[in-house]
């Protein structure tokens, strides 16, 4: 991968709230005290009127949240995934999924690169959590790029969605000019045919790179980006698993719930294939800067190549 | 209000109940004390103080309601079938498979529902949601949501008050149904909510306590808040669990029970004598 610039994707999302609600008076924010952090302020600023601090409350957030999308407006709720799903699960549950009203769930701080701040933020059961919701999107983008296009996109889908973003800056390489995203469909970043590595989120990026390293030593690694979590892009899968035989799943979320259970629940029914998955493995984080966790919990290119040269 | 409107809202008021235990009975399952106490609050919203068009259930400007203490989704259907939104034969198909009419609201399926609801302390916040979106819509519209005082136990409810009186919803009109009892008995020994208006006050609500069985209060107390500005309103109203049925009332046991073939039978003689007595009047 050349070098390119990093951006937060949590940035990317209040940089394109803020876009949209140039263009559309139905989006209306919630926030709960963590404006700053998520980057509604980006929105806040530009629209004062229509952004609104919940105060540290999210389950109030999400069924208000609700509220205002039974009259037609098009809320998007914000903080981080700990909280937003964590806390307020319930309420997400029942107020949001239950009656399939059409709230935009922007959760920061997913995933173990939260970093410094320890255990309590690191929120790794994200996917799982509203992965068992009926009719809820989930999607977790692995750049600026992909995740200004999935906020548009989230917009335009009628019902509730769930987004995951990330605290730590990550590499910067789709092109905005010809990136096209759309929900449920995922991205063959790199053709392979000995082994498929379906990423999600940041470890997108460290998948592409393990396929380089792979390259050198003469495997040959498929690389698909499957930033749509819910609905799964089950074509894509199937193809490649039936392409390469062997997948390795990677997310920085659990192995449990995850993206990883989700191919395997797919393909075990479907197309018996052999996975392995690479996640964090059933327990929790520590504090620590974001770099270093990631490398600590195996959520880096160097480990996805170990897991794939004892998986050949 | 005239005596021919207060008779009027009493036989409502009546055939609310009656439907509430006919569909309990039918279902062989629900809540039929917390209906029962609510019946005439259900039947004076819909017939006297709400904006609503049954033809156009989705009618934008309408007024919504909420019921945040889903459980006693009976009256309120019982309410909405009498007043057109759907046929009260329908009121028999509570909580059998198929039917629209699930045991707790459900807005996609329901004509005249405005929220899913259920779990408790949650309509309350989706309420705050409808008021804030009503004015950043410009709709003149106003939001009724009805807690159980045993609801009010929930620290969501809390939220929900600080959000509404801390964005000034004075759209909103919260209503709570202080019957004193909740499943395992008088909501002052499982854990005391009181003094409720006192709490509701220094969460910056306008007050007013009532009889809930009393129509000319009701009257005044729903004039009051429509007059508030500045925050949200409540209405405290003092209730008879059970109310109508003399073997329910103030009876914890009826919470969540449905009477049995004998039961219903003297439920519905004390109903249809009441109704008779009150279309007499």
């Amino acid at each position: 991968m050349a070098e390119s610039k990093k951006i937060a994707t949590r940035d990317s999302y209040g940089n394109t709230l803020k876009e949209l609600g140039a263009l559309h008076e139905d989006i209306v924010v919630f926030d709960a005290d963590l404006a700053g952090a998520t980057k509604t302020a980006v929105f806040q600023k530009a629209f004062p009127e229509r952004h609104f601090n919940c105060g540290i409350a999210e389950g109030n957030m999400m069924a208000v949240a609700a509220g205002a999308a039974a009259m037609g407006l098009v809320p998007f709720a914000s903080s981080f995934a700990m909280f937003a799903v964590g806390r307020a699960y319930e309420q997400v549950r029942n107020s949001i999924g239950y009656p399939n009203l059409n709230v935009k769930i922007g959760a920061s701080h997913g995933g173990i690169s939260v970093g410094e701040d320890g255990a309590s933020h690191q929120c790794c059961e994200d996917f799982a959590l509203m992965r068992s919701i009926p009719g809820m999107v989930v999607m977790c983008p692995s750049d600026a790029v992909e995740a200004c296009a999935m906020v548009k996109a989230a917009y335009k889908h009628k019902g509730p969605v769930y987004m995951r973003f990330g605290r730590s800056p990550v590499p910067v390489f789709h092109d905005e000019d010809s990136f096209r995203f759309e929900i449920g469909k995922g991205e063959v970043l790199r053709e392979g045919n000995q082994v498929a590595i379906l990423a999600t989120g940041l470890m997108v990026a460290e998948a592409v790179q393990a396929a380089e390293t792979l390259s050198a030593e003469g495997v040959s690694a498929m690389v698909v980006n499957l930033a749509t979590i819910k609905p799964l892009d089950e074509e894509l899968v199937l193809r490649a698993a039936r392409t390469c035989g062997k997948v390795v799943t990677c997310e920085e979320h659990s192995v449990i719930g995850g993206l990883g259970e989700a191919v395997c629940a797919l393909l075990s029914q479907q197309l018996p294939t052999p996975v392995r998955r690479v996640g964090v493995n059933d327990e929790y984080g520590y504090s620590g800067p974001a770099a270093d966790l990631l490398k600590a919990f195996g959520l880096s290119a160097g480990h996805i190549v170990d897991v794939v040269r004892d998986f050949l | 209000m005239t005596a021919e409107e207060r008779k009027q809202l009493s036989v409502l008021a009546c055939k609310v109940r009656l439907g509430i235990i006919e569909g309990t009975h039918s279902a062989k399952a629900g809540h039929p004390g917390g209906s029962l106490s609510a019946a005439d609050l259900f039947t004076y919203l819909y017939f006297r103080e709400m904006k609503v068009d049954p033809a156009n259930p989705q009618w934008e400007e309408r007024d919504r309601f909420v019921l945040s203490k889903g459980h006693t989704a009976p009256g309120l259907y019982g309410a909405l079938a009498h007043k057109g939104f759907f046929p009260v034969s329908d009121l028999l198909t509570l909580r059998h498979i198929g039917s629209h009419l699930q045991g707790h609201p459900n807005m996609n399926t329901t004509p005249g529902v405005d929220m899913s609801t259920g779990s408790l302390g949650q309509g309350v916040s989706a309420a705050a949601g409808m008021a804030l979106a009503a004015r950043y819509q410009g709709k003149d519209c106003r939001v009724y949501t009805l807690l159980g005082d045993g609801e009010i136990q929930e620290g969501q409810v809390w939220e929900a008050f600080m959000f509404a009186s801390h964005y000034k919803l004075d759209n909103l009109c919260v209503i709570i149904d202080n019957n004193g009892l909740q499943i395992d008995g008088n909501v002052a020994d499982v854990m005391s909510p009181y003094p409720i208006p006192e709490k509701l006050k220094a969460f910056g609500f306008g007050v007013a306590e009532i009889d809930g069985h009393n129509f000319d209060q009701m009257e005044e107390a729903f004039a009051q808040a429509r007059a508030h500005k500045g925050g949200p309103f409540a209405i405290v109203m003092k209730t008879v669990k059970g109310k109508g049925v003399s073997y329910m009332e103030n009876q914890a046991g009826w919470h969540g029970k449905a009477p049995n073939d004998a039961e219903y039978e003297i439920a519905m003689a004390e109903l249809k004598a009441q109704l008779a007595e009150a279309e007499a009047m």
